[in-house]
């Protein structure tokens, strides 16, 4: 009875098999094996042919040059500081913005917790193409936006500074900012979901001890939320500073970050090797601090 | 100490506003009757009777509609599998690098994947002859690939709260395993799965870069029409595009809240008659 034995095995084993087998072998499929693919395209060497690569001939079968340009050719190297130092600033200024935000959070009664928490998810789930074009338009030269900076500009510095109309698209400025509005609700629910953990009887403890509010805030709460920093840190700094859409519609072309610039070696140059470089170089950079991230995360499981 | 500093409510406003100011103008200078898009020249509803009779946009909107339709049903399927998976069965071969995968979609950025992607289906297609040419399938293959892992991550939380006794204990009375999984723990975690299929569905509705990659000739979505429609500037038609889309998913995320508050608090109150009814 072939049914019988099936069904047998089915039940003993094939329904775990089939329930880890499919999501793995789906992800070695299209996640991994394209990963490889680019890992080896990025150590061949660019040829006039389609596609655009090939091992050996001429060059060493391994061609490590790509790498070599990355770190040397001051293009790459000025577009991945670029990358980190607009994401770092960006970070950081979404945690100065949203750590307060968070705990003032956790501060109002239930009902307007809900809505408040609801507000900072609603644009998560709408267009990020479109909150990035709403900036657009703000920061454009005859907006109102920019027309209100340009009269207090001109208000408050001397008539020889005075502008038509303060220059913000296509510039760093431009690329933070907007990175700091697109990825802010990142940083405010891990920190809300980690300073909402504590326990409000810590805080009086301290008042009664003779503590003074700052130094509540430095010695309780802010040491408490530590996790939360890091999650949110990583969570904005990861996806900004390998942003494509960000700095194409309102930054600098002249100081290219690096998801640009793979895109345009693939696109514009057809040099997929060094698309491919750029590309692992970047993951290797973001590994780092997710592996720190994952570290202290083991860390804070391990003590509860 | 005051629990309601006046600082923290000032940066919660300031930051609220931070947060709508731009969305709020958008939807604004949307009814603009100027050609120019930032300058107020009085009031009209033309941007969004050009936008109805504009059949490209309305030829995206529904290849957008069925890309996320499919994605994000089969990422469902597969995410929630992997959920259950990493769950439930805490030793098989291979597991460090399975939960490895399921991870590195959610950090990978996006570019990388994008390019990734594209380079495999153009190998692919050169070794296998298949998939031809780039398009509805190939976007559709990568977004369930980079979604099917947010499906997995919810689907994970949930069952790492639920309650194993229950599963136990229909085992212990003989229930098969598939059977359990189909008469408990898929009715236990539904509330996940469908988050994660609403989640897959927004992302793949919404993600411009991988499917810059993955697209080919004549498969323009939504995303990727604005996208080339605003690397030019702004325009007026895409600020009523960018409104009627805001608008319905912002009645839609407010609806889903308020269905979910409801069935939690009803939850709630069911767990409470069934505690005092022990008793």
């Amino acid at each position: 009875m072939s049914a019988g034995r099936f069904s047998r095995w089915f039940d003993r084993k094939g329904w775990a098999g089939l329930i880890i087998g499919a999501p793995y072998v789906w992800l070695l499929v299209f996640f991994f094996l394209p990963f490889l693919i680019v890992l080896s395209i990025s150590l061949s060497t660019n040829t006039p042919t389609a596609p655009p690569f090939s091992f050996g001939g001429e060059h060493p079968v391994i061609n490590p040059s790509a790498y070599v340009r990355i770190l040397t050719d001051s293009l790459y190297v000025r577009a991945f500081l670029t990358s980190l130092f607009n994401a770092g600033v960006a970070a950081l200024l979404c945690l100065l913005v949203g750590y307060p935000m968070a705990l003032g959070l956790t501060r109002v009664s239930t009902t307007w917790r809900n809505v408040f928490l609801m507000l900072v998810i609603l644009p998560f789930w709408t267009s990020f193409l479109l909150r990035v074009y709403a900036w657009m338009g703000l920061m454009g030269k005859n907006s109102w936006f920019n027309g209100l900076l340009t009269d207090a500009w001109n208000i408050l510095v001397p008539m020889d500074w005075a502008v038509k109309s303060v220059p913000m698209m296509h510039s760093n400025f431009a690329v933070v900012l907007v990175m700091v509005y697109t990825y802010l609700p990142f940083m405010i629910l891990p920190l809300y979901a980690s300073l909402e953990r504590l326990d409000p009887v810590l805080d009086e403890a301290a008042m009664d001890l003779g503590s003074r509010p700052a130094q509540v805030f430095r010695d309780v709460t802010l040491p408490q939320s530590v996790p939360g920093i890091i999650a949110g840190g990583m969570l904005v700094f990861i996806p900004a500073a390998g942003e494509l859409v960000i700095p194409t519609l309102v930054g600098n072309a002249s100081q290219p970050m690096i998801g640009r610039l793979i895109s345009d070696e693939f696109g514009q140059a057809r040099d997929w090797p060094m698309a491919s470089a750029i590309a692992v170089a970047l993951l290797v950079l973001m590994v780092v601090p997710t592996m720190l991230y994952s570290h202290f995360q083991a860390k804070a499981e391990g003590s509860k | 100490m005051k629990r309601r500093s006046t600082f923290l409510m000032t940066v919660l406003g300031f930051g609220f506003a931070f947060l709508y100011i731009p969305i709020l103008s958008m939807i604004v200078f949307s009814f603009n009757s100027s050609r120019l898009a930032t300058v107020w020249g009085g009031f009209s509803t033309k941007w969004y009777a050009s936008l109805f009779s504009n059949q490209k946009v309305i030829d995206a909107l529904l290849l957008s509609l069925k890309i996320a339709l499919v994605s994000s049903t089969i990422a469902t399927i597969l995410g929630t599998m992997a959920g259950i998976a990493l769950a439930r069965f805490t030793k098989f071969r291979g597991r460090v690098v399975f939960s490895g995968l399921v991870t590195a979609p959610l950090i990978m950025p996006e570019v990388i994947t994008g390019i990734s992607s594209l380079i495999f289906f153009i190998m692919l297609a050169d070794w296998v002859g298949w998939p031809g040419a780039r398009g509805f399938t190939t976007i559709t293959l990568a977004h369930i690939t980079f979604s099917m892992v947010f499906v997995s991550t919810i689907v994970n939380a949930r069952m790492v709260q639920s309650d194993r006794a229950i599963e136990e204990a229909a085992m212990d009375l003989g229930s098969k395993p598939w059977q359990v999984l189909f008469d408990i723990t898929l009715p236990v975690i539904s509330p996940a799965i469908l988050s994660g299929w609403l989640l897959a569905f927004t992302i793949s509705l919404d993600d411009v870069v991988i499917t810059s990659f993955t697209t080919g000739p004549g498969s323009t979505t939504l995303p990727l029409l604005i996208w080339s429609k605003v690397k030019l500037g702004v325009t007026p038609d895409i600020n009523a595009l960018a409104t009627l889309m805001v608008l319905t998913v912002g009645a839609g995320v407010v609806a889903a809240g308020v269905i979910m508050f409801r069935a939690e608090r009803r939850r709630l109150a069911d767990e409470r008659l069934a505690y005092r009814n022990n008793d």
